[in-house]
């Protein structure tokens, strides 16, 4: 699904990410956790192409495709998504034509004829349904005015209408209460199948305990310091990051 | 030679000519509008509400005038047929400034609502005519109402009688057709009486490839408890020059709702002075441009509170690309005593390229102690962080860009009361965007 090679990344000239390598099969879903500032949002913006990052060395093929030379929306047709940290606010463009125009210009890079208005309309009848959004918001501008909760739902909805291949979950669950991280986690598991994977970005065990990882990684100053099992998200749980950093200087 | 010089000749030489076709209510203020015109002349860049826009210049081409009155041959009915079933409208048409009786049966109007030639009615109807003919528009205080004055020989009248509710809106579609560049002085003047109601759409186009430059002074009298929808679009292309100075007066709990559309032009100039004298009066004074390549704009409002309990709301957004230019300034003044004031200004700008430029000037000058009153006005870019979100779902770059455009001048588009002119808008903004748009090929709303 995913290969990155010794992936270097800047911002404005200061380095973050200092040589990744990350390698997820299909179907699987890894957690990656790490204290704040050391790279888990800039991986994900770079490997989703973000302009504001430079990419100063280093490989990611995506199902065999250098994904790194993509334009952003080629790297969404191709089936990579991100749900945002802070889903950005777009003052008056609605939530339906948003998608419309996300779903169609998907299918014409596939070689799909449009959706019809009304095939359309009952696909996002069924998909928000998922995360238990109900239909007056698809009538709203896009993320505009809604809780930090509908954000985050809102997300998971437009994953769910995109179908995507490997779909990474950047501090989704941040800022959310039980019962909507109960949502999210629903609506992320419903949607994984053996040929679809993930990557979940959290500084929390308890999302964990919803969607199980097959694989956690800790992200430490840009690079990749450990990796191991689920029960290392356990172990971070209880005693922090702090022993991994002591481990690091001791080598 | 002064660009000034040959139109201070050409009046001398053509006085008889101008007065022998227009009528005497226009005649009867004609010498005084050209002495005021010798004296001013076009307004430089330091007169301050000019400082936009450089006039002289735009005045200084040949352009050939019709004052010999001579029929132009075209017939608007065949060169623009309405077939949009939704925007049901009591159609007219001004070629230049000759007014066409409308051909379609009076009873899509009511009793009591009179649209018509200016020149005909004021000879019918001198008195009328002279108590509201150059009252708001003053010559001696702007060289181009004084231009216009002097040369302007008709144009439209609209009178609604007393009480009269006309629930059609009325359209006037102001075409420019000639074989040579040509200047256009149309006058029009608008009285609506007591609890008048009325709605009216005018739609400036340029039927022929050439060079026009169009002065337009607007007068409008808006009596007590009156209600005036006055929305003005243009859509001509890039040799039009148009100069259209709007002059409103609002008697008590009088509403007067106003939309300025510029969608395609060459250079434009639009001036809106709203008086509100009598309390209780609102106004919605709402502009909106789209311009590109090296088209010019420049919106110049005045919003002048002489009352207590008066409310005024001023909205005025562009998009500016390429190397367009767009100026807005506004001025709202809360004269002593004028208590109770409620006023809000806002002007919002988006400059898509580095080359395009928006000047805007937002002012407020309160002489009153107990008002609510709002300025402000933001130029920006399109939000990166939208662009990239969109994007990452999949959305072009391009698209990405229109849809964020299209989305921040539809606030201005949905301030528009009539359902069926706010959607054919809201396509005929989406198709300018998409470029699709290029040039004035007859009135779109109608075709």
């Amino acid at each position: 699904m995913l290969e990155v090679k010794n992936l270097h990344a800047t911002i404005a000239g200061k380095e973050i990410l200092r040589g990744i390598n990350l390698t997820i099969n299909d179907g699987e879903i890894h957690a990656i956790m790490g204290p704040n500032g050391s790279g888990k949002s800039t991986l994900s913006a770079v490997l989703t192409g973000n302009p504001l990052y430079e990419v100063t060395a280093g490989e990611a093929w995506f199902n065999g495709k250098n994904i790194l030379e993509m334009k952003p929306e080629d790297r969404a047709h191709e089936g990579l998504f991100l749900s945002f940290q802070y889903p950005v606010e777009i003052p008056g463009v609605s939530m339906t034509n948003f998608l419309k125009a996300a779903v169609n210009e998907k299918r014409k890079y596939q070689g799909q004829p449009e959706l019809k208005a009304g095939d359309f309309l009952k696909l996002m009848n069924e998909k928000r349904k998922v995360v238990e959004l109900d239909s007056k918001f698809t009538r709203r501008s896009v993320n505009e005015g809604f809780s930090g909760g509908e954000k985050k739902r809102n997300e998971i909805f437009q994953m769910a209408m995109l179908e995507p291949k490997l779909a990474i979950l950047d501090e989704t669950d941040s800022g959310l209460d039980v019962d909507a991280m109960r949502i999210v986690a629903d609506g992320v598991n419903k949607m994984h199948t053996p040929e679809t994977s993930a990557i979940v970005i959290t500084h929390y065990e308890r999302l964990l305990d919803m969607i199980k990882p097959d694989v956690v990684h800790v992200l430490y100053k840009g690079r990749i310091v450990k990796t191991a099992g689920p029960e290392l998200a356990k172990e971070i749980e209880q005693r922090g990051y702090d022993w991994i950093k002591a481990e690091l200087e001791e080598e | 030679m002064t660009s000034e010089q040959q139109y201070i000749d050409l009046y001398r030489e053509c006085r008889e000519q101008i007065c022998a076709h227009s009528t005497d209510v226009l005649n009867a203020v004609r010498d005084e509008a050209f002495n005021s015109f010798e004296r001013l002349g076009f307004p430089s860049r330091k007169v301050e509400r000019y400082k936009y826009t450089t006039i002289d210049k735009l005045f200084e081409p040949n352009y050939g005038l019709n004052i010999n009155r001579l029929e132009v041959p075209v017939d608007p009915y065949k060169a623009f047929r309405c077939d949009v079933p939704n925007l049901s409208t009591s159609l007219y048409f001004i070629v230049n400034d000759q007014f066409r009786q409308s051909l379609q049966p009076k009873e899509n109007l009511p009793e009591g609502i009179e649209v018509t030639s200016l020149a005909e009615y004021a000879k019918a109807h001198p008195e009328f005519v002279a108590q509201h003919y150059a009252r708001l528009a003053k010559s001696d205080e702007d060289g181009i109402t004084a231009l216009n004055t002097m040369l302007a020989q008709d144009g439209l009248l609209v009178h609604v009688k007393r009480n009269v509710v006309v629930d059609k809106t009325v359209q006037v579609i102001n075409i420019l057709r000639s074989d040579v560049a040509m200047m256009v002085n149309r006058r029009v003047l608008i009285v609506m009486e007591e609890g008048a109601n009325a709605k009216f759409l005018f739609c400036d186009h340029a039927a022929d490839d050439q060079q026009f430059l169009t002065t337009q002074v607007i007068e409008a009298y808006v009596g007590a408890n009156a209600s005036l929808d006055l929305y003005c679009m243009e859509e001509t292309h890039y040799k039009n020059t148009r100069i259209s100075n709007v002059y409103v007066e609002q008697q008590r709990d009088s509403r007067f709702n106003h939309n300025v559309i510029t969608l395609h032009n060459g250079v434009t100039r639009n001036r809106l002075d709203v008086q509100l004298k009598g309390e209780g009066a609102e106004c919605w004074c709402n502009g909106c441009v789209i311009a590109d390549k090296t088209q010019h704009v420049d919106n110049n409002t005045l919003i002048d509170h002489q009352v207590s309990h008066c409310t005024s709301h001023e909205l005025y957004k562009y998009v500016l690309n390429d190397k367009a230019t767009g100026a807005f300034a506004g001025r709202v003044l809360v004269r002593h005593g004028a208590q109770h004031t409620v006023s809000e200004e806002v002007n919002q700008n988006l400059c898509a390229t580095k080359t395009a430029r928006m000047y805007t000037q937002p002012m407020l000058e309160i002489y009153a102690d107990d008002v609510k009153c709002s300025h402000g006005s933001t130029v920006g870019q399109l939000n990166d962080a939208a662009l990239f979100y969109m994007r990452q779902r999949g959305i072009s770059e391009k698209e990405a860009k229109l849809l964020l455009e299209f989305a921040f001048i539809n606030e201005v588009i949905d301030k528009i009361q009539l359902e069926p002119l706010r959607d054919r808008l809201h396509y005929l903004v989406e198709k300018r965007f998409r470029g699709e748009l290029s040039k004035c090929e007859g009135c779109k709303l109608c075709k």
